[in-house]
């Protein structure tokens, strides 16, 4: 569905993706793990045309979006995903109710009148409610995050790329925000791209796992192969270990 | 230094065209798309209506520093304060009323627009905007830009308005100036082109605040220091292309007569 060539993308002097090859399979939940800095953030924002990659080719669904210019065919783009940020990205001027229910008057055809149904049931999915009223500054930062996650969900998008869904939360609701994430997959066949530091929850909901290292795919292997990879870099991950090819790296 | 010099020129190029780049987008999704109704409104009530009261006290007060000037230098010159309106009228519709009204809103509202939307970009909120469908041109700088051009000549007016009372009041109660020979002075002497001077000059300064202010919001970068930056930036560009700006405008409308 989502195939990856070659990517690269630097910032000023600094090449953050040096060559990344992927294939995304539609309807699976592929996680992409890796230390900080490595390029796993700049990777789901070329695939959602955030960032223009500087070379390589991200093809979806057969079709080449590396360099979209016109905003129309941009927009048009984006509508098949939906993106939950590291940090939320709430609007602030707005209430958690106009936040969830934002993404239906672009991306849809729903009438207003049912602008707060949606609201409410979105939320639900999250365990929230009863705060569609509040503003995002009242709310704590897990909070935030499920509001955003809510706002992703109300435009029923096809494929979801999720920033660190469970950094922030309580094991139990990461672990009903990892429940949602295989509902969304099992019951409408939503894609799935996650970013995340748990390793948890990655075994737990991904059919692919891949670890970035270094601005390239270190490894991609299905959830069962990868846990019992040899590859040290990828090992050294899983373990969480502080000794091993990573760490000599960041002496080094 | 040349090295400085030439990393500035490119600098500046790469914001003028940045900054080109976002006009052309204003222009696209202005006649492509909804304008953002409510939106609209309710910056043209933050940058316009709430500016009023600060843009009549500034002008009401150079107003009165206007004739009082004025009326003291004509006392010594010619023996009696004459032309006072006159010259009050002539200096604010032409020239202190537009300028020093887009001065006020460029540092109130301009100043409010780039932290603003400085801070939605620091905190991915203009990205999510890109992910929910919208465009930051159409859904954060266009309504502004709007707001902005509509409220500045409104603003203008009325400030005008209350310089001219501002003199009137010291022209009356200061120099003793009847309040018929003041306005006489005003309305002798002061036509529809002088008017249409301050009004095609504010509609420039306008237009020109809100795509600084603007532009300086969407290309924020480095955090809270960032968007301190950009703020500060803004109403320093804003204030210095103002009075460029006006220094052209006079020559041209000037050679063409109005």
């Amino acid at each position: 569905m989502i195939e990856i060539k070659n990517l690269q993308k630097h910032f000023g002097d600094k090449q953050i993706l040096r060559g990344v090859n992927l294939n995304i399979k539609e309807g699976e939940v592929t996680t992409i793990i890796g230390g900080s800095g490595t390029g796993k953030s700049t990777l789901i924002k070329c695939i959602i045309r955030l960032l223009e990659p500087d070379g390589g080719n991200i093809i979806v669904n057969g079709y080449d979006i590396t360099h979209i210019k016109s905003q129309m065919a941009l927009a048009n783009l984006r509508r098949k995903f939906g993106y939950l940020f590291q940090e939320g990205a709430l609007f602030d001027s707005l209430t958690v109710g106009e936040n969830v229910v934002f993404g239906l008057k672009y991306l849809t055809d729903i009438p207003k009148a049912d602008y707060a149904k949606i609201a409410k049931e979105k939320l639900a999915l999250v365990g929230l409610k009863d705060i569609e009223h509040l503003k995002p500054s009242e709310l704590s930062g897990g909070m935030k995050k499920r509001v955003s996650l809510a706002r992703v969900l109300a435009t029923n998008p096809k494929v979801i790329l999720y920033d660190e869904p469970t950094s922030g939360l309580d094991p139990i609701m990461s672990q009903i925000i990892n429940e949602l994430v295989l509902d969304l997959k099992h019951k409408l066949g939503v894609t799935s791209i996650v970013i995340t530091h748990d390793m948890k929850s990655a075994f737990e909901i991904s059919d692919t796992l891949v670890m970035l290292y270094n601005g390239i795919v270190e490894l991609a292997a299905p959830a069962e192969k990868f846990k019992k990879t040899k590859n040290p870099y990828a090992k050294q991950f899983i373990d969480g270990s502080s000794k091993g090819p990573i760490q000599m790296q960041i002496r080094n | 230094m040349f090295k400085a010099l030439g990393r500035f020129v490119l600098k500046s190029l790469e914001q003028i065209g940045q900054a080109s780049s976002m006009v052309y987008a204003c222009i696209f999704w202005f006649f492509k798309s909804k304008l953002e109704f409510a939106q609209t409104m309710q910056q043209t009530v933050k940058i316009g209506v709430e500016s009023l009261i600060v843009a009549a006290l500034t002008s009401l007060f150079t107003g009165m520093v206007l004739a009082l000037q004025a009326g003291t230098t004509m006392q010594s010159i010619l023996g009696e304060p004459i032309y006072i309106g006159t010259l009050v009228g002539f200096s604010l519709v032409r020239e202190l009323g537009p300028v020093l009204t887009a001065f006020v809103v460029a540092g109130r509202a301009g100043a409010a627009v780039t932290a603003e939307i400085g801070t939605m970009r620091v905190t991915e909120q203009i990205d999510a905007l890109h992910t929910l469908g919208t465009d930051p041109v159409r859904y954060l700088v266009i309504p502004r830009l709007i707001a902005f051009t509509v409220s500045i000549p409104i603003l203008t007016l009325f400030a005008n308005i209350s310089g001219m009372f501002g003199g009137y009041l010291v022209s009356v109660y200061g120099l003793g100036v009847s309040g018929h020979t003041y306005f006489e002075d005003i309305t002798t002497f002061i036509g529809a082109g002088d008017l249409m001077h301050g009004f095609i000059k504010s509609i420039a300064f306008a237009f020109m605040i809100g795509v600084v202010c603007c532009y300086k919001g969407l290309y924020t970068k480095g955090g809270a220091e960032g968007v301190g930056k950009a703020t500060t930036q803004a109403v320093v560009v804003s204030m210095v292309m103002i009075l460029v700006f006006d220094y052209f405008l006079t020559a041209i409308l000037n050679a063409l007569g109005i």
